[in-house]
């Protein structure tokens, strides 16, 4: 009994050993675990911290607005609208796989593809699905409350004058940066800046919350061009019209501000609508105003009259004979259509002669002549503000010889951009002045460079208003109640091993009203092959519509008082 | 005079009788399983996503198992010791009739259903340290050979076709709770070592016996960066948890990893992630000595039981009930791999509740009824 007692507390001093033992351990691994998460805070903390922050931080770019373009009287010309694109973090959507066909569905897109878009991105951090949808789109692909889908916003450029004003305005392609005209050239103000903002997402990926904003959104600036919408339709217009009569391959219409440089209207043809990506052809958004290099032909000539009278190689009154109606320099021989005999300045210009100002310009020195041109502007881009301009050919005096200069005097052997032609004109109404051109509207009031005396540039005008009156090659030209001054071009188009005796360039550039000048316009047409080609009977129809237009738009009072009389029974009836 | 008899008498004497004695319940087991139970509501409702409905949920599974304590605390360990061998038959059988037609939970075979679908391992949670604590009350201590080879039988049955289900986890503790009764009984030290190696010597077999998914846990644990979005993402994320939350915590209901969803089984097997990001080491240190003073009070409770049976058990019930907390704490800062192992009082799940506080109502019933045992 004894013994069974001792064996009892023998038992129990061994249990009471035996769990204090087990205690211990227990409580020392328990001390342990503690430790290993002290070991986890403090000496993991860091790394921890960042692979914390990596997962639940964000950041996030705001995309800016892009800055609309509008015309001078506020009339938009490209305009964004925000629009929504859907994308994913291909490793949080991709277990959602039995998802993908309503997904696709929503999207309207092809579920396979869908896949295989994601699955071939699993190492990106983002992948776009589709973009900009409509807003209908995005509220079902919402709906379908898939995790790692991430609705983006964007905005689409929308161009509301379409074909009207392609070639000036250009576009952007689908990350909204500019790719052509004044939407590249004028990128930086338009594009804005990208804001940035950092947010907690859960492991879904959705926002939970905006923790701070790093760098606030800037949106674009809108940018007020110099064109005038309603003009540039309806240059559009009657330019598309002609081209299409004529069966023209291509051609320009350029109205400036003689006074500032604006640029009213500038259109081309071929045009294409630039909200139609698809169909969006590259020879169709040329803008030839500023990119085509022609020879003027005669349309050249009233500067070289201005270059004479300004280095006094001839006045006003000089009269020039041009008999026999033919005159050889060097090995050519160059002719008029007809003996025109002795004649002024002023007829060389509205017959159109070639022998006269041959010999006007041959009593020139080469460096003089070439010194006015290059005042002008010829052979330098205008620095308008275009992406990308030609700068046309004007070969250094030193490389002249007689025929050269001769050929020059009549619009050969020179290359010149529409708009560098309409400049040169815009000086002669602007009293000599050549004005600085500009794609805005309001430019800051710049001296112009000084090219030739106000005397002389208006003795050239009075010269050239002989053009569009009776006798002379562009009486289309002419817009009643108005004092038009011009010159015709027609010109052969250069081809291998001299000049093609049927593909023409028909030009007509002018100035109205003579009295007191406001603008400066140039219509070209390439190539016109139906019946007529000659510039007055082309291209001078044209500038006097539109140029009708321009003087109602913009209130221009008539300054031919016989015509006031024409045109107010006109009104009347 | 021994020590037991004195003891016999001071449980006898009516001035030490109190309320709580009467109605067979321990205070300061009570207070601490309170407390746990308490501060696991806390943090329940924060680790669910602040969600009122599950957390009431918990509170009402809470209050089901209190009841169930305080009805075990009214049966006699006399009667738990005559009916040990039937209950360890019962769940024997049952562990058997979930293999033939238990229904599948996340691909493993766990569940019966008998009106309500309970998991039979439960039951041996209890049974198993019962049943060999009522083993060795026939036998003379320390256990001789004969009995550790008895012990065996009993212990090992159950414990493989729980880890045939599979339910590594459980079928270890099983049997951790069953060896804890034989170390306590004084199994002499030699043999200690002996079985030790034994088992070393068996774990390269054991490591094949394996299934694919469990030795991914292994060698996942070893290095979870080695998969960080796969097999390694529960362990990376609940360190992130842990490691953010500082000395002092991000707050309650303030941690990220949590309440972004981050954090897989949060509010069940990967809740002391939680508690380490929104309350800190504090609060890490906190639960810990809550877990000590319950489990100080259970083992003070077993010293003073006046049989080997009430010992033997109640040291069991008692440390079993601390190797949860720790494989628990240790799955969930990497120390072991992703057992699933819930942390006990405080995991979101009903049925280990039910079992936990039917186990402190066995240990309360051990200290209330001593005065009315003869022996």
């Amino acid at each position: 009994m004894k013994r069974a007692a001792e064996r009892k507390a023998q038992a129990l001093r061994r249990f009471r050993i035996r769990s204090a033992l087990m205690l211990s351990a227990f409580a020392v691994a328990a001390i342990g675990l503690v430790g290993k998460s002290i070991w986890v805070v403090v000496v993991d903390r860091d790394d921890i911290m960042l692979l914390a922050e990596a997962r639940h931080l964000r950041t996030i770019t705001i995309n800016p607005s892009r800055g609309s373009i509008v015309d001078r009287n506020g009339e938009p010309m490209a305009v964004s609208t925000p629009v929504d694109s859907i994308g994913a973090i291909p490793k949080t959507l991709a277990p959602a796989i039995d998802e993908f066909q309503p997904l696709a569905e929503a999207l309207g897109a092809n579920a396979e593809q869908l896949m295989r878009r994601v699955s071939r991105n699993m190492d990106k951090e983002f992948v776009f699905l589709a973009r900009r949808l409509r807003p209908s789109q995005v509220e079902a692909v919402n709906a379908l409350q898939l995790p790692g889908i991430d609705v983006r916003r964007e905005y689409k450029r929308y161009y509301p004058a379409g074909e009207v004003a392609v070639h000036l305005v250009g576009m952007t392609d689908i990350e909204d940066i500019g790719q052509e005209g004044l939407e590249k050239a004028f990128n930086a103000v338009l594009a804005g800046e990208p804001g940035a903002k950092r947010v907690l997402r859960d492991r879904k990926g959705h926002v939970i919350e905006e923790v701070e904003s790093i760098r606030s959104v800037r949106h674009g600036q809108t940018l007020v061009s110099s064109i005038d919408l309603r003009l540039q339709y309806f240059a559009h217009r009657e330019l598309k019209r002609a081209a299409m009569a004529h069966r023209a391959r291509s051609g320009s219409v350029v109205v400036l501000d003689v006074k500032t440089g604006e640029v009213l209207a500038m259109v081309n043809w071929p045009a294409t609508n630039p909200n139609n990506r698809a169909a969006l052809k590259l020879d169709a958004i040329k803008n030839r105003a500023v990119l085509d290099n022609h020879e003027p032909g005669s349309a050249i000539k009233p500067l070289i009259v201005a270059a004479a009278l300004s280095t006094g190689v001839a006045d006003a009154a000089a009269i020039i004979d041009t008999s026999p109606g033919k005159i050889q320099v060097g090995a050519k021989s160059i002719e008029d259509k007809n003996n025109l005999g002795p004649i002024s300045l002023a007829t060389i210009l509205s017959r159109s002669s070639n022998v006269g100002m041959t010999k006007v310009a041959l009593r020139m020195e080469p460096e003089q002549m070439w010194r006015v041109l290059d005042r002008f502007g010829f052979g330098q881009p205008t620095g308008g503000g275009f992406l990308a301009e030609s700068s046309g050919l004007l070969s250094h005096h030193s490389y002249w010889r007689d025929i050269s200069q001769a050929t020059i005097s009549y619009g050969y052997g020179l290359t010149v951009t529409p708009l560098q032609l309409a400049r040169s004109y815009a000086a002669l109404g602007n009293g000599g002045v050549l004005p600085q051109i500009s794609l805005l509207a309001n430019p800051p009031p710049e001296a112009g460079v000084r090219v030739i005396d106000a005397e002389v540039a208006e003795a050239v005008l009075g010269m050239m208003e002989q053009v569009v009156g009776p006798g002379g090659t562009a009486r289309k030209a002419a817009i009643p109640g108005y004092r038009v001054a011009g010159k015709t071009g027609t010109s052969k188009k250069s081809a291998v091993g001299g000049y093609a005796d049927d593909r023409y360039l028909s030009v007509f550039a002018g100035l109205v009203p003579v009295s007191e000048p406001r603008f400066a316009a140039i219509v070209i047409l390439d190539e016109p092959s139906g019946d007529a080609y000659y510039g007055g009977d082309v291209a001078a129809p044209v500038f006097s519509v539109v140029m009708r237009e321009a003087l109602r738009l913009f209130a221009v009072a008539p300054d031919d008082s016989p015509a006031i009389g024409a045109g107010a029974m006109q009104a009347a009836r | 005079m021994f020590r037991e008899e004195a003891q016999l008498q001071r449980g006898t004497n009516p001035t030490t009788t109190t309320w709580f004695a009467r109605a067979h319940i321990d205070p300061p087991l009570l207070a601490g399983v309170l407390l746990l139970c308490a501060f696991g509501l806390f943090v329940l409702y924060s680790a669910t996503g602040q969600s009122s409905a599950r957390t009431m949920a918990q509170a009402v599974r809470l209050g089901v198992a209190l009841i169930a304590m305080i009805t075990l605390a009214q049966i006699p360990p006399v009667v738990y010791r005559r009916w040990a061998w039937a209950g360890y038959a019962l769940g024997l059988i049952l562990l058997l009739a979930v293999l033939v037609a238990g229904s599948t939970g996340k691909g493993a075979q766990r569940w019966i259903d008998i009106g309500f679908r309970f998991q039979p391992s439960e039951i041996m949670k209890i049974a198993v340290p019962m049943a060999a604590a009522a083993y060795l009350y026939t036998r003379s201590l320390p256990p001789n050979l004969m009995s550790l080879v008895a012990l065996t039988a009993i212990i090992l049955p159950p414990v493989l076709l729980i880890a045939r289900q599979p339910d590594l986890g459980t079928a270890i503790l099983i049997g951790a709770s069953g060896a804890i009764v034989v170390l306590l009984a004084g199994l002499r030290l030699r043999v200690i070592i002996a079985i030790g190696a034994i088992i070393g010597a068996a774990l390269p077999l054991l490591w094949q016996q394996l299934r694919d998914y469990q030795r991914q846990r292994v060698l996942t644990m070893l290095d979870p960066q080695s998969d960080p979005l796969g097999a390694g993402y529960n362990i990376i994320q609940s360190k992130i948890a842990i490691g953010s939350g500082g000395l002092f915590g991000k707050g309650w209901t303030n941690g990220t990893q949590g309440q972004l969803e981050y954090l897989p089984e949060r509010s069940t097997d990967f809740i002391f992630a939680v508690i380490g990001e929104e309350f800190g080491l504090l609060g890490v240190m906190t639960l810990m000595l809550l877990y000590l003073f319950v489990v100080g009070r259970g083992l003070y409770i077993a010293s003073q039981a006046p049989d080997s049976f009430s010992r033997l058990l109640a040291g069991s019930l008692t440390l079993t009930f601390f190797v949860y907390v720790l494989v628990n704490t240790a799955m969930v800062t990497g120390l072991l791999p992703v057992v699933g192992v819930p942390l006990p009082l405080i995991s979101y799940g009903g049925t280990s509740m039910v079992t936990l506080l039917g186990a402190f109502g066995i240990l309360m019933s051990i200290q209330t009824h001593k005065r009315l045992l003869p022996r």
